[in-house]
């Protein structure tokens, strides 16, 4: 709020509040989108529950829409095994790469490193699926006997897309600690590495679990890369086998519904509903992290400002 | 680095409170650090390579206007695919733009501090960070379902990505409103100006060139959307130009994604590279535009 408008003309206030309804309108379309997107997954979804019943979809662990068999659990776990690998890739790749920007990189290094970062998060998600699915993939298979779909090489380029969030949240926190932390941390002999990971990093852990939640979030709502390299196969994880679940391919919540959104399902079937279930899981998992994570950094927020 | 510890004159009694100082493990640090920095930027600069190396050769005139083709990869062309996907980037354009200006506007030179305000805020926040896929299922339930606009038309295509990027929209007009000094709206009030006045002639031509980047740079990150466009129903490949907004349209990366599942190998390492090539060199002018705005708006002030 800036300094208030001191005119009293008429005809000009008139014109102004015109201006001013008008503005708002533009601003209130944000809620209205929302109010939209709730109300479009939900008026299906109702349709989709009242077919089939709740309990199954979030209960069952088969997908199998052609044979109208909905349990959301396979796809459910399909999204954990993506996230997870993306983000040990992400997380403290991420994370150390806000420590060298904020302590360790000249103010020249920061000036071209922080926009070439950036444009990993630019490239379109279609051309990273391109790359995991092309380049990545037979390269790995060099390595270890692999499918041509799998989650591992769709982890590695989801993992490769959320760093710039993660550095770029997490180095915000950073630069906010105060100075005389450090200061004093160094007057007590501490090394720089010290400072980094004793002083800094503690100090800003509300900032870098914040940029943690909302890379998490952006890893679970990924939908190309995961619709090209980690194929159409809804599985539930082998947990007696962890290493080996990254090796074969699964489905995750958005690639379903890309394969059922691309296939010719007319609008009244249950298999199209279930894209709005489906949906509205997908729509409250992530809305619940961004939130959380909006609010772990409004609290860091208090600290320093 | 000049205020470390030399560990060599240091008694075992005279140890600071943080243990003992190593030279070696601070120098090892910072390399990781660095290693870690570039290792996104490397990968991607090796992965860009490879494509660059494969789309030689296919990357012709004939490819840029020539016609789709799914059985004879020496065939396909991306002409309807480029030009469905500027099409939508000018529809999308008209639409975010306005609408994204006047709520920044609002949000910044209107709107007090108060709940209301504070709940848009976190809205917008909110719904930047909503899954694109779910923005096709708006897309495919408000504006196909309940509107009737039709599968994969240029309109529906341009409301529900224009939906998509609106918030960064937002955001970033915000920020550059945000940064005109607060000294210029007094000056203009002082001499009389109504708010409306000072919003159009002192506030708007001074963060002009913050909401222009941030507009194209939005632009940019719509160019590339697929799964909204798969969701509302656009098209595998369309063989024609849009010629009205109710055209079915196609876009670069719908195209290329349905030729990504080609098994060829000429498809995959050769249409398909000289595809994801050209959409990287739309987006990378797009960029460079924004950029340049940016820039020459930097060197003035």
């Amino acid at each position: 709020m800036s300094t208030p408008d001191f005119t009293h003309n008429q005809a000009r206030s008139a014109r102004g509040v015109a201006f001013k309804a008008l503005f708002a309108l533009c601003a209130f379309l944000s809620i209205l989108t929302t109010v939209a997107i709730l109300a479009t997954l939900l008026y299906d979804a109702v349709d989709f529950f009242a077919a089939v019943s709740p309990v199954e979809f979030f209960t069952g662990t088969e997908w199998v829409p052609s044979n109208e068999v909905y349990g959301v659990w396979p796809l459910i776990s399909g999204t954990l095994i993506i996230t997870i690998g993306s983000a040990a890739i992400a997380l403290p790749i991420g994370l150390l790469t806000a420590i060298y920007l904020s302590e360790y990189a000249s103010e020249r290094r920061r000036a071209y490193l922080k926009p070439a970062l950036e444009v990993l998060a630019g490239v379109p998600t279609v051309v990273y699926g391109y790359f995991a699915l092309v380049y990545v993939t037979p390269a790995l298979d060099r390595i270890v006997p692999i499918g041509t779909f799998n989650a591992f090489s769709a982890s590695i380029m989801v993992g490769i897309m959320i760093i710039p969030m993660v550095s770029s949240i997490s180095e915000d926190a950073m630069s906010a600690v105060p100075d005389s932390l450090r200061q004093a941390s160094y007057g007590l002999g501490a090394t720089k590495f010290t400072v980094s990971t004793s002083v800094v990093v503690p100090a800003a852990l509300s900032g870098i679990l914040s940029s943690y939640i909302l890379a998490l979030s952006r890893a679970i709502g990924e939908t190309m890369i995961v619709a090209i390299a980690a194929g159409q196969t809804p599985r539930m994880a082998d947990l007696t086998d962890p290493g080996g679940m990254f090796l074969e391919s699964v489905q995750t919540m958005t690639a379903a519904m890309v394969q059922i959104g691309a296939s010719d399902v007319v609008g009244q079937s249950t298999e199209y509903k279930s894209l709005f279930a489906v949906g509205l899981t997908l729509f409250v998992i992530t809305f619940a992290m961004n939130l959380f994570s909006e609010w772990v950094s409004s609290r860091y927020r208090e600290v320093y400002r | 680095m000049s205020t470390e510890t030399d560990t060599s004159d240091m008694t075992e009694g005279s140890e600071p409170a943080f243990g003992r100082v190593s030279r070696s493990k601070d120098v090892a640090f910072r390399w990781l650090t660095l290693a870690a920095a570039l290792l996104g930027i490397v990968a991607l600069a090796a992965l860009l390579a490879n494509v660059a190396v494969d789309a030689v050769g296919w990357l012709t005139w004939d490819f840029l206007t020539g016609m789709p083709s799914f059985s004879n990869p020496y065939d396909a062309g991306f002409y309807p695919a480029i030009v469905g996907s500027i099409a939508l980037m000018l529809l999308i354009a008209l639409i975010t733009f306005p609408l994204g200006v006047g709520a920044a506007i609002y949000l910044e030179e209107y709107a007090s501090d108060g709940y209301l305000t504070r709940f848009i805020q976190l809205n917008i926040a909110n719904l930047a960070g909503v899954p694109s896929v779910v923005y096709g299922l708006l897309g495919l339930g408000l504006f196909v379902g309940l509107l009737n606009l039709g599968f994969g038309t240029l309109l529906v295509a341009g409301f529900t990505v224009s939906l998509l990027i609106l918030p960064i929209v937002i955001i970033s007009a915000q920020e550059a409103i945000r940064s005109v000094p607060d000294s210029q709206r007094q000056a203009s009030y002082g001499m009389g100006a109504t708010k409306w006045q000072t919003i159009r002639n002192v506030i708007l031509p001074r963060a002009m060139p913050g909401i222009l980047t941030g507009t194209i740079l939005a632009l940019g990150r719509a160019i590339g959307e697929t799964a909204p466009l798969i969701m509302i129903g656009a098209p595998t490949a369309v063989f024609g130009v849009p010629n009205s907004l109710f055209s079915k349209v196609s876009a670069m990366p719908m195209q290329i994604f349905t030729w990504a599942d080609r098994p060829e190998m000429e498809f995959q390492y050769g249409v398909v590279a000289a595809g994801v090539v050209t959409l990287l060199v739309i987006l990378l002018s797009i960029n460079s535009i924004a950029i340049l705005i940016r820039n020459r708006y930097q060197r003035r002030t």
